[in-house]
């Protein structure tokens, strides 16, 4: 079942196009991820689908049920977790969980129980009674996220939930969110990490330019690197020696000498027969000491379909965070 | 009944966090004492506490309501705390009816102070207090809701301040306070008749001393249709300028 349709979403500021024409939509219970650097149009479109920005051409549609132009009868089932914490910093995390209850209209009584629950859930009950600005950035984004799922929504959209925060807080509020799928919580989530959308993501969709560039499972999006077939060995010898006869009895296969010469990278576009190899170097008393087949990487994929080294859109990404460490406002 | 308890609790946080700390409540008294000091030292002709009651309730209010309206938006928008009450269940309408109801009565608390203050310095007796509290609430919520024009105009917390006296001063001046309106030169005089507080503290001084020149029934008129454009205007803003 479909939770949420996008159909030809487009979002347009004085002329410039954050968000071109995307089509997507997230089922029901799935963990759906929007992957892509800086200026994608990331937020843009959950800023769409939230109601917080309007849209200036295509439908969104929650169940079925359209809610383009009046998004106030989407919001109560969605849950919402900005890229920034902003809940307030005067009020306590338990103060804070409860007024973010209380403003989905849930009664008092089942406020305070909820709110006691995921604070224990969240490992934050100690701090249930400090003031928000006392809490460590990672508490921080913690209890936001708490805060977005107080009111058991059908859907919560997660903006970049780990960016900015240390190793820990981040393997921690992974964690969360695989619990949260686990109970059945669908999950719009958007990411610059490329690991984080891998282990978290059962369908991922690479933005970029505000453009949706490819769309699919993990195992769909590697479907387009794997023509070739890769194994690496780590011999007791020199392999260049005997290069010229594994190329003749081997024809179709391309051997490329590693880092080292007793290391060697053999590349072939149909499956291997690997015994044979194996058995050939054994003749030429040559010890396999590691062979190890090598399987394309979701982030070769992403280079591959968006020409966007990795490491580059992490370091903006990082930059991005420490902006918004300062009170900057970015938007992705 | 989910509409009513994220308005209340709307409401009960803004007081706790805003209204009911000291700093705001020794506000509320200080402001009072200041104003009625300056009318004394100010005044060349001998003056009753009962003629500056007008004066003082209506410029605690206009002050106090539009400074912490105008100051508290801005800040929660500076933090982006105001987005998660924009993306909440809740009409826009009723959201901003619910961050403004708290100013509205601080104001109204504030205008009382300076009462409770005459009520041991002279006779009361004989007023009107239904009029005065309809003024009086009137008053606070055309002073909220100017709050609100200001608060949604700008960005910055610095600016609310001084955009707010902006409207403040002029209105200070030309709402026939300092000045009978019609000692004002005529040039001026049809722009008192398009500041809310005119009417407002006409009202008072027609019940507190019965020296006010403007029919009651169309001074509330006036402050109704002024509640409702100011209203209307800061909505359609917030629609325009914060759902982009």
């Amino acid at each position: 079942m479909k939770i949420i349709e996008a159909e030809n979403l487009k979002k347009e500021f004085n002329g410039f196009v954050a968000v071109d024409e995307v089509d997507f939509h997230i089922n029901k219970g799935e963990i759906f991820g929007f992957l892509g650097p800086n200026g994608a149009g990331k937020t843009t479109t959950i800023n769409m689908l939230t109601g917080m920005v309007k849209i200036s051409a295509g439908k969104v549609k929650l169940m079925g049920e359209d809610y383009t132009h009046n998004a106030k009868k989407a919001q109560a089932m969605m849950g919402i977790v900005p890229d920034e914490s902003n809940l307030y910093e005067e009020l306590s995390g338990l103060e804070n969980l409860t007024f973010c209850g209380a403003l989905y209209g849930m009664e008092r009584k089942h406020r305070a129980e909820r709110a006691a629950r995921l604070l224990q859930q969240f490992g934050l009950m100690e701090a249930a009674n400090k003031p928000f600005k006392a809490y460590s950035k990672g508490m921080k984004r913690k209890l936001t996220i708490a805060a977005g799922i107080i009111h058991q929504p059908e859907i919560l959209f997660l903006d970049e939930p780990t960016t900015g925060i240390d190793v820990a807080f981040a393997r921690q509020i992974r964690n969360l969110i695989v619990e949260l799928h686990k109970k059945g919580t669908t999950i719009f989530l958007t990411t610059h990490y490329i690991e984080e959308a891998e282990r978290l993501c059962q369908r991922l969709a690479f933005i970029v330019r505000g453009k949706i560039v490819k769309e699919g499972t993990v195992e769909e999006l590697m479907k387009d690197t794997q023509g070739e077939n890769v194994v690496n060995f780590t011999l007791g010898g020199d392999f260049s020696n005997i290069k010229e006869e594994f190329e003749e009895r081997f024809p179709g296969y391309d051997f490329k000498m590693g880092k080292n010469n007793n290391e060697v990278s053999i590349h072939s576009a149909s499956t291997f027969a690997l015994f044979p190899l194996v058995q050939l170097f054994e003749e030429k008393d040559f010890p396999v000491y590691e062979a190890k087949i090598v399987r394309p990487s979701l982030e070769d994929v992403f280079v591959k379909v968006t020409g966007i080294e990795l490491q580059k859109m992490q370091d903006e990404q990082g930059q991005k965070g420490k902006k918004g460490q300062k009170g900057g406002r970015a938007r992705s | 009944m989910k509409a009513w308890i994220a308005f209340s609790s709307i409401l009960m946080k803004d007081m706790r966090s805003y209204y009911l700390k000291p700093p705001n409540i020794s506000w509320g008294l200080i402001f009072p004492i200041a104003w009625t000091l300056m009318f004394f030292l100010r005044s060349p002709v001998q003056l009753e506490v009962r003629d500056l009651l007008p004066g003082v309730m209506a410029l605690s209010i206009l002050f106090g309501t539009t400074s912490m309206l105008a100051v508290t938006i801005t800040f929660e928008r500076r933090s982006r705390s105001f987005e998660r009450l924009l993306l909440a269940p809740i009409s826009l309408n009723l959201l901003m009816l619910a961050k403004t109801t708290g100013a509205i009565m601080f104001g109204i608390i504030n205008a009382f102070v300076p009462v409770l203050f005459a009520s041991f310095m002279t006779d009361l007796s004989g007023i009107n207090w239904f009029i005065v509290l309809g003024s009086v609430i009137l008053i606070a919520i055309t002073s909220t809701f100017l709050g609100l024009f200001i608060a949604v105009s700008v960005s910055q917390v610095f600016e609310a301040q001084t955009f707010s006296n902006f409207f403040r001063f002029p209105m200070l001046f030309l709402c026939g306070l300092f000045i009978p309106l019609a000692n004002l030169p005529a040039f001026l005089r049809p722009l008192s008749y398009v500041l809310p507080l005119t009417y407002g503290v006409d009202i008072l001084k027609t019940v507190l001393n019965n020296n006010g020149i403007i029919p009651i029934p169309f001074s509330f008129l006036m402050l109704i249709a002024f509640s409702v454009f100011l209203f209307a205007y800061s909505i359609y803003n917030v629609n325009r300028k914060w759902i982009l």
